[in-house]
């Protein structure tokens, strides 16, 4: 069982209350499977060229935890909300289960949501703004009040349920802006960025409670982030957008370990991956000094330059002349390990995701007692079976 | 996406959006504080005291006078009322007050608060409504339309006045009956109305009605549940300015109402009595105080709301 | 609402529910049209939740801006466009086109003596209220009191303009000056030995005199709004100022004027309309003779006594023009700001 400690200062919420036994009762009345599908789901802004989402198409799995993430402006948050139902659908098909839900009113959809805000009702209770929905759904007195106090002990709110929003900290704003979800036990949870209010401690906490009483719940959950690190930690898959464009679907790991393209890979993974644009050679890629090998097949596609992606715990610092040559700018250390950021001292060699202003550096990841001093030389070369090549014109993947 | 703070309080949305310069803040020395250093603070409390002086001895006048006897009123200045105070008399009350005598002001008091009531519920009713449309509900022609209202802000009643009499006497029937006078104050308020709570709507953030509509509210919900209790603050100021505005009209009332004691209010009573007994002081400062009374007290009591709803409601004329 | 009224038959409507003569049937009229704009009110909610689905809430949304709207439309935008008709049909309105109205109104000498006022009422009113206003507000700024010393200075915002006008007249009461005195001012041109004046009579003295009535009113509004602005300017700014050596009146030029000119702006546009439109007073006091009616008034005694209502159209229509400019003024001026 997952469990956390009640800790009412910084937020957490226990999953289980063991003293009384309760938890929520998860999909109470609808057995149907919630799966969302986007067909094809397309939103074009008026006034606007191009669509802000554009011919989207995600299955999401019954009580599946799902994270849109992507850059500011991709068409992460669109989505969500077309799903919601605020957001109009210019194009394609929403669907949850077997419901066709492109054209009706977020009410009649069954979802709850979670916002950047919370946008709590300001003039309602705690126990008000999460009794809210069933009130207007016509529950009766006792119900909704039994609900919310079952959610309230399961999220720690408690001692807070007759206090209005403006009382509450951060957290447990947060908390109470859960709660209202939950308490309606919808076919989906909706949440869009909820953890960006809060400040670093408590948005770590707060998305390992999220994520575990999700799957407790397990209900279907579509969460929009910014971070790849929240994605990748909470998501059981991550759906990667860019203007307006489903990038890649898959799990973390399967995102981790062979990105789509490279601004997959860029964007996935901190520190970034290291991007490389290298000539092809006889039997592989020309990497610095050494030639690496690549299976033919896998170069097919490419013309004569083709990206090599490295992250930095694979690269490998070799003998003076093995592969390619950097000037160590910086040293991170951090104790077990240290990041060294360098030049590449051939200066026709340029890093991808940097512009003309900026020199992205080569980031290597090095064993914390063996660590180069700034200023000197070293070489580097990738872990030639954790090695990552994508075509230079369309960024597409070429290696398997 | 909202960036407005989360979970804005009603009172400090409201605050905000109604009168953002009345926030004070209190540093210990101002800029006005600074200038008048400048001038010897002597001179300068003198030159306030002289103002305020100036200011309030014309009302004293009339109030002294309005206790005084009819004889007394044109026999000696109110100046020297104060040397035999046992004079004071509240006659003049008594008769005005007096039911059925033709000098009372009580038919037209209540004719006034007859005809307040309704004329500030009413536009308050219907301006909400639509500037919630106008706030929240995508529709076609929604912009041309709030522009439109927007714009008819600077048209000054008078150019309306006429034909809509012809309107209600001819066409409707009401002759000078209450329903004129109530429609109208409501048309005159609307425009005002309207974008005033439609700005403060538009303060609220969006994400509050988009969680509403996931909670499942529709926008009649979403109207009483949310945005009015959310607006009290705001729509009460604009209402105690409408108040103001509808209690001590003339003009409205003296040209759909006319003077009969049966629907024309105290202002137009008083302003009667001038032109017609311009020198019976013992009636008309009664009258006068008779008629002030009431939008008084609410300054006192509500001072805060009052002078936001002047702040807000400024342009109106 | 307004399809409702008018659907009714003229004289359809029951007499009980137009007038009532005792107190307790006027009440009773009250409730009854407050019921009946809350039914209505009910009603039009009621249409609208008819509506469902996306398109539903976009008719919904159409709904309920209609009867603002609607009424507007019917009660504002129409008749106005009426009175514009009436204002070029000659004196009685209903002649042929013409702009004879216009023309009388720049010829006329006793309508030019009303433009001539107008002119003086739309200078005068806002500086001075303004500039009293303004000196007030620094004069008592954080002095002891200052709560209690702006009522007494704001209390006449209260009170209706016809309370206010008899306020004055009995400070402007006239009585020979070697009988006792009853108004105020001629009391004290008595005392310092002076022949009593008929205040409101002597042209062109009594505009003036009615001026003095408007001032004392909107003085109260300007020091409202300015004190307001002069507290919200940030105090880093006059610490800044105050280390750079300003201090006195350069920091009321430098620093104070120009932090505080968008509500110079509002409060002088705002007062000028109000201005513009002055009725009640002048009616009160003066009745508009003697050579003291404003536009506004020359509105009403056009239209109701001298029955000229197409030269009363005409003066509406003045005013509504002479709205524009400062309207205009002021929107400009706030766009500079923003």
């Amino acid at each position: 069982m997952l469990t956390t400690t009640a800790d009412t200062d910084v937020g957490g919420f226990p999953l289980y209350n063991g003293s009384s036994g309760t938890f929520l009762p998860v999909k109470e009345g609808n057995d149907a499977m919630a799966t969302v599908k986007f067909d094809e789901a397309t939103r074009v802004y008026p006034g606007n060229d191009t669509p802000s989402v554009d011919r989207l198409n995600i299955d999401i799995q019954d009580g599946e935890f799902l994270v849109l993430v992507g850059p500011s402006g991709c068409g992460k948050s669109t989505s969500l909300r077309m799903l919601a139902g605020l957001e109009e659908v210019n194009g394609g098909k929403i669907w949850i289960g077997d419901r066709d839900v492109t054209n009706l009113s977020p009410k009649d959809r069954d979802v709850a949501m979670v916002f950047q805000n919370y946008a709590l009702y300001p003039h309602m209770s705690v126990a008000d703004n999460m009794g809210f929905a069933l009130k207007i759904a016509g529950v009766d007195k006792g119900e909704i009040r039994k609900r919310v106090e079952e959610a309230a002990k399961i999220l720690d709110l408690t001692q807070y349920l007759d206090r209005k929003p403006k009382a509450l900290s951060g957290g447990q704003r947060q908390r109470v802006a859960m709660g209202r979800a939950i308490v309606r036990s919808p076919q989906v949870f909706l949440m869009d960025e909820p953890l960006s209010n809060l400040d670093a401690k408590l948005r770590v906490q707060t998305r390992t409670q999220i994520a575990s009483l999700q799957r407790r719940l397990g209900v279907t959950t579509v969460y929009v982030t910014h971070d790849q690190t929240e994605a990748m930690t909470m998501g059981d898959r991550i759906a990667v957008l860019k203007d307006g464009i489903l990038q890649q679907c898959a799990t973390p790991r399967e995102m981790y370990d062979s990105p789509a393209n490279v601004f997959v890979a860029g964007f996935i993974g901190s520190p970034a991956m290291n991007l490389v644009s290298v000539p092809v050679a006889d039997g592989g890629v020309k990497f610095g000094s050494h030639t690496l090998p690549v299976e033919r097949d896998s170069l097919a596609g490419g013309g004569s330059n083709v990206i090599v992606g490295v992250r930095p715990e694979d690269v490998e610092v070799g003998n003076e002349g093995d592969g390619l040559e950097l000037t160590v700018d910086v040293v991170e250390e951090l104790g077990a390990d240290a990041y060294v950021y360098g030049t590449p001292t051939d200066d026709a060699i340029k890093l991808e995701g940097g512009d003309d202003s900026l020199v992205k550096p080569f980031i290597a990841r090095v064993d914390g007692r063996r660590v180069p001093m700034k200023g000197e030389k070293i070489w580097v070369q990738p872990n030639s079976s954790h090695m990552h090549v994508f075509n230079a014109e369309s960024g597409a993947r070429l290696s398997h | 996406m909202s960036t407005l703070q989360p979970a804005a309080t009603p009172e400090s949305v409201s605050d905000e959006v109604i009168a953002p310069r009345t926030k004070v803040k209190k540093p210990k020395k101002s800029a006005a504080g600074d200038a008048a250093g400048a001038l010897n603070s002597r001179w300068a409390s003198f030159v306030a005291v002289v103002i305020a002086v100036l200011w309030t001895t014309p009302t004293v006048g009339l109030l002294v006078t309005s206790f005084r006897s009819q004889i007394d009123i044109n026999k000696s200045g109110w100046w020297n009322a104060f040397a035999n105070p046992g004079a004071f008399t509240l006659d003049n009350y008594r008769q005005a007050l007096e039911p059925g005598s033709s000098a009372s002001f009580t038919q037209y008091f209540i004719n006034t608060i007859v005809i307040t009531v309704p004329a500030v519920l009413l536009p308050i009713f219907l301006a909400s409504l639509a500037a919630y449309a106008f706030a929240w509900m995508p529709f076609p022609g929604r912009n041309v339309l709030f522009v439109a209202v927007f714009a008819l802000q600077i048209v000054p009643l008078q150019i309306a006045l006429i034909p809509l009499l012809d309107i209600y006497t001819n066409k409707l029937g009401f002759g000078a009956s209450y329903w004129s006078v109530w429609i109208s104050h409501t048309i005159f308020a609307l425009p005002l109305a309207t974008f005033l709570i439609h700005n403060f709507m538009r303060e609220l953030p969006g994400e509050l009605m988009e969680a509403a509509r996931v909670d499942g509210a529709g926008h009649v919900t979403i109207f009483f549940k949310i945005l009015l209790p959310l607006l009290t603050p705001a729509i009460a100021a604009f209402g105690i300015f409408q108040f103001l505005w509808v209690w001590n009209d003339l003009l409205v009332s003296l040209i759909f109402l006319g003077g009969t004691p049966e629907v024309a209010p105290v202002t137009v009573r008083v302003a009667e009595l001038a032109g017609t007994r311009g020198s019976a002081w013992y009636l008309l400062s009664a009258g006068a105080f008779i008629s002030m009374i009431v939008p008084v007290i609410v300054f006192l009591a509500l001072q805060r709301f009052f002078v936001r709803g002047l702040l807000a409601g400024g342009l109106k004329g | 609402m307004v399809a409702t009224l008018l659907s009714a038959a003229p004289s359809g409507i029951p007499e009980p529910f137009l007038r009532a003569e005792s107190t307790l049937g006027k009440f009773m009229l009250m409730f009854f049209a407050i019921a009946f704009f809350a039914a209505v009110f009910g009603l039009v909610l009621f249409l609208a939740s008819l509506f469902k689905g996306r398109t539903g809430e976009k008719a919904q949304g159409a709904i309920f801006a209609a009867p603002a709207v609607l009424l507007l439309a019917v009660g504002l935008m129409y008749p106005a466009i009426l009175t514009i008709i009436q204002s070029l049909r000659g004196k009685s309105g209903d002649g042929s086109f013409s702009f004879a109205n216009y023309s009388a109104m720049f010829t006329q000498p006793e309508l030019l003596t009303v433009l001539r006022n107008t002119a003086l009422w739309v200078i005068l009113v806002p500086f001075l209220a303004t500039a009293i206003g303004l000196l007030y507000a620094i004069l008592i700024d954080r002095a002891r009191g200052e709560a209690f010393a702006k009522a007494l200075i704001f209390l006449p915002m209260a009170i209706s303009m016809v309370g206010a006008s008899i306020i004055w007249k009995f400070v402007y009461q006239y009585k020979q000056t070697d009988r006792p005195q009853i108004g105020l001012l001629n009391q004290i041109l008595k005392v310092f030995g002076f022949e009593t004046r008929q205040f409101l009579l002597d042209a062109p003295v009594n505009t003036l005199m009615l001026i003095i009535v408007m001032v004392w009113i909107q003085a109260g509004f300007a020091m409202t709004i300015l004190s307001a602005a002069i507290k919200a300017i940030p105090d880093d700014i006059i610490e800044a100022a105050r280390l750079d050596g300003v201090y006195g009146l350069r920091m009321f030029r430098y620093i104070t004027l120009p932090s505080i000119r968008a509500a110079l702006v509002v409060v002088l546009t705002t007062i000028g309309i109000g201005t513009l439109k002055v009725f009640d007073i002048v009616r009160t006091m003066t009745a508009g003779q003697f050579e003291t009616s404003v536009v506004a008034n020359e509105f009403y005694n056009q239209s109701f006594r001298y029955d000229a209502p197409g030269l009363g159209a005409a003066m509406a229509v003045l005013l509504f023009v002479l709205v524009i400019p400062i309207v205009t003024y002021n929107i400009v001026q706030m766009r500079k700001e923003a």
